[in-house]
């Protein structure tokens, strides 16, 4: 029996829609590469800028469908175990401390140490199996019982071996144990994978995945993802803002401002109630924008020429 | 259903996309799921399967544009006028009756009998326009247009010049799709063999890509730490620090290893005229391959040496280059004053872990070669790699001091090509230089 989340993914527009539902306004071959990788049981190489909504991705995709969520982010020195399983070796020792008495009681009967050593042998793996094994976010992705939205974070920035090890996991839904065995996911998880491109990742890896780049967006869907993202800010006042910051990026800049910045620029004007775009303003609040002190000395002398360019039917600005 | 698809598959990796059958596997099950009717949707899904990188992605759309672009639809009859004739070839009915679904059907399976996917450069394209048209039964039409009354005669040319120009159309779409990647190919492993001073201006473009390549996959190779094994060689302490828990007894004995150090680079490039060419290259090489090294820097001389890292690193190499060689001036080469330069200046950069690689032809114009400064560098360096441009057999001869250089370097090589380049450079790596 499928769960119930398989079948919200019936066709292109659903997911759309639904991602819609779930506060993230996604462009086609977002949708499309939600809905393939459902059915073709792919991960997802989301690549692109930052602040862009790759993670953002991953949150929405878990709340439409009603899955758990479970994040794995990845840093330099990331093992298996802590990405993936763990024994817990304290839990461990205290039992072996407590049975301590009992194993007197149960080999006390035996005749010779080789019975004892038998009969130990019949307990074998007791200290190894499920009750005493910790699992990490990629374990319990593939035995959570209804499926899940496994979000790996920055994979570009784990080691190469790691990026090896993942292979199996995303290919088959299942890793290997050396102790108890394979684990397969019964559902397999919705797989993510977030890359910010810091180093080139392996062919292999690529293979597997569907490879999604969402790059910045144009100024219609930058508009609804900010009307979606920050309801209150009235719709001239949204138009213009987008229009600036569409301006802003095509400037030679170091760190264009990316979606999230758009959207904190919008919250502070709704906070700071603005409803006229002026270039005192917009110079106050560049730091909400651009993050690098050249990049705000260098969009400051042109902001107002910028601000013109993006309302043309607006009388120039008073400086 | 997959026929087109597997078309595709072929244009796309002529454009130069690397697809494995594992992803055009893929592909046939995405499209599958999508389906062929909403070429958006396709386009989309496709995308995501076979294009891995930004670049790629572009690659890809321009492919897949080109691939399902639909044939310009042929030229409508010119009037509505009754037709002056029934037709007799099958070519001059479909004109005459203005069946363009029936034409293009014609011309697209006239274009798969001759083959025309196996188009390989722009001469052909009037052989296979020819060839097609043949199939298609221009004979025929030929001969009913001489027969035939003025009237039916002139719309019937008409037709034959508007199917010429669709059939033509499509032999050059067929050219963009099936040709360029190979051609692309071909002059890339030309480009590669040929000598670096030969190489034309208009293919550094080229070449500067190739590089970047090349560079880009040494740089992934050996820009991890890495270790060796010294099979058989016992490491006592380490064994001892491991079998602490056992009381020292060596239950697991550990044997010695040696890492391999990222190397340090110091690149001295002739620049006069004769070495020029190549000593771009070398820089790029060098400059691409920052991340597997451990520190790089970079001089250029002709009479005076002079650092050009800074350049190199601020700069992009397509203006860097020009600056280097505006900076090192354009003399001739004296051997004996750089090194006595380099000497003064900055031999505190030697230590035993740099490699110096010198660039050029050893001739320094009957002025005095200095060899002892050179003696006196490979003492403090851990090695020096001499690359000369000449062959081997013209060292020595006239002005060349090359066999008074040859004896203080590790390495004296001809190295002319990019191929001989990478050669030498990915050795150096391996053994952690």
């Amino acid at each position: 029996m499928s769960p119930a989340w398989h079948g919200l993914l019936t066709s292109i527009e659903a997911t759309d829609r639904g991602l819609e539902s779930a506060g993230y306004i996604a462009s086609r071959p977002i949708a499309t590469s939600l809905y393939l990788a459902h059915h073709l049981r792919k991960p997802i190489l989301v690549e692109g800028p930052a602040g862009v909504g790759k993670t953002e991705l991953a949150k929405a995709a878990a709340s439409w469908l009603g899955l758990p969520l479970i994040r794995m982010q990845c840093y330099e020195g990331l093992d298996e175990s802590k990405a993936l399983y763990e024994w817990k070796y304290g839990k461990q020792l205290l039992y072996t401390q407590i049975l301590k008495d009992r194993l007197g009681a149960v080999l006390g009967e035996e005749p010779g140490l080789e019975a004892a050593l038998n009969r130990l042998h019949g307990f074998s793996d007791l200290f190894f199996s499920e009750h005493f094994l910790e699992p990490r976010p990629l374990l319990r992705a593939l035995r959570e019982p209804g499926g899940a939205v496994l979000l790996i974070d920055e994979v570009d920035k784990a080691d190469q071996e790691f990026e090896a090890f993942l292979l199996e996991l995303l290919s088959d839904y299942q890793v290997s144990i050396p102790e108890i065995g394979t684990v397969r996911a019964d559902v397999p998880p919705l797989v993510l994978l977030t890359s910010n491109n810091q180093r080139d990742l392996g062919d292999a890896l690529k293979r597997r995945c569907l490879h999604l780049h969402i790059g910045l967006p144009d100024a219609r869907l930058e508009a609804r993802i900010i009307a979606r993202r920050v309801p209150g800010i009235e719709e001239g006042l949204r138009r213009r803002l987008v229009a600036f910051v569409q301006q802003l990026r095509s400037l030679d800049l170091k760190k264009q401002p990316s979606v999230s910045e758009t959207i904190d620029w919008a919250r502070v004007l709704l906070l700071l109630h603005v409803r006229e775009l002026d270039a005192g303003l917009v110079r106050e609040t560049l730091n909400v924008l651009l993050k690098f002190e050249s990049d705000i000395e260098a969009a400051e002398p042109r902001l107002a020429e910028l601000l013109t360019a993006a309302r043309p039917e607006a009388v120039p600005v008073r400086s | 259903m997959t026929g087109p698809l597997l078309d595709f598959f072929r244009a796309a990796r002529s454009a130069g996309l690397r697809l494995s059958p594992a992803e055009s596997i893929d592909a046939v099950q995405a499209a599958e799921v999508i389906g062929f009717a909403d070429r958006e949707a396709l386009r989309d899904a496709l995308g995501l399967v076979l294009a891995k990188t930004v670049e790629e992605k572009q690659v890809f759309a321009t492919c897949f544009d080109l691939f399902f672009a639909a044939p310009a639809p042929p030229a409508p009859p010119p009037d509505e006028a009754p037709a002056a004739g029934e037709g007799e070839s099958p070519l001059g009915r479909m004109i005459l009756s203005g069946d363009a679904a029936g034409l293009a059907a014609a011309a697209a399976a006239a274009a798969a009998e001759a083959d025309v996917t196996s188009i390989a450069i722009f001469t052909q394209v009037n052989l296979f326009t020819r060839r097609i048209l043949e199939r298609m039964g221009l004979a025929a039409l030929d001969r009913e247009i001489a027969a035939a009354p003025p009237v039916t005669a002139q719309r019937l040319r008409e037709g034959r010049e508007g199917l010429r120009e669709t059939v033509r159309d499509e032999v050059q779409r067929n050219l963009a799709l099936y040709a360029e990647g190979r051609n692309e190919e071909f002059r890339r492993r030309t480009l590669a063999r040929t000598r670096l001073a030969a190489i034309d201006r208009r293919d550094h473009e080229r070449m500067r890509q190739l590089v970047r390549a090349m560079a880009r996959r040494l740089a992934s190779l050996y820009g991890r730490k890495r270790r060796r094994d010294r099979r058989g060689v016992l490491d006592v302490r380490r064994t001892l620090r491991r079998n602490m828990a056992w009381d020292g007894v060596p239950f697991l004995p550990v044997w010695k290893q040696e890492v391999i150090a990222r190397p340090k680079l110091i690149l001295l490039c002739d620049v006069s005229g004769s070495v020029a060419a190549m000593a771009q290259f070398l820089l790029l090489f060098a400059y691409s391959l920052r991340e597997a090294l451990a520190g790089l820097r970079a001089f250029a001389f002709t009479g005076t040496m002079v650092e050009v890292s800074d350049l190199l690193e601020d700069l992009p190499i397509e203006r860097a280059i020009p600056a280097v060689l505006d900076r090192a001036g354009f003399g001739s080469s004296n051997y004996g004053a750089a090194l006595a330069d380099f000497e003064a200046g900055f031999m505190g950069l030697l230590d035993h872990q740099t490699t110096v690689i010198i660039l050029g032809d050893g001739r320094g114009n009957r002025t005095d070669p200095r060899s002892d400064i050179l003696a006196r560098m490979a003492e403090r360096a851990k090695q020096i790699v001499w690359l000369n441009p000449e062959t081997r057999t013209l060292w020595g001869t006239g002005d060349s001091d090359m066999p008074r250089y040859a004896p203080h370097c590790r390495i004296a090589a001809h190295c002319s090509t990019l191929d001989g380049l990478e050669r030498i450079i990915s050795g150096l790596l391996r053994d952690g230089a």
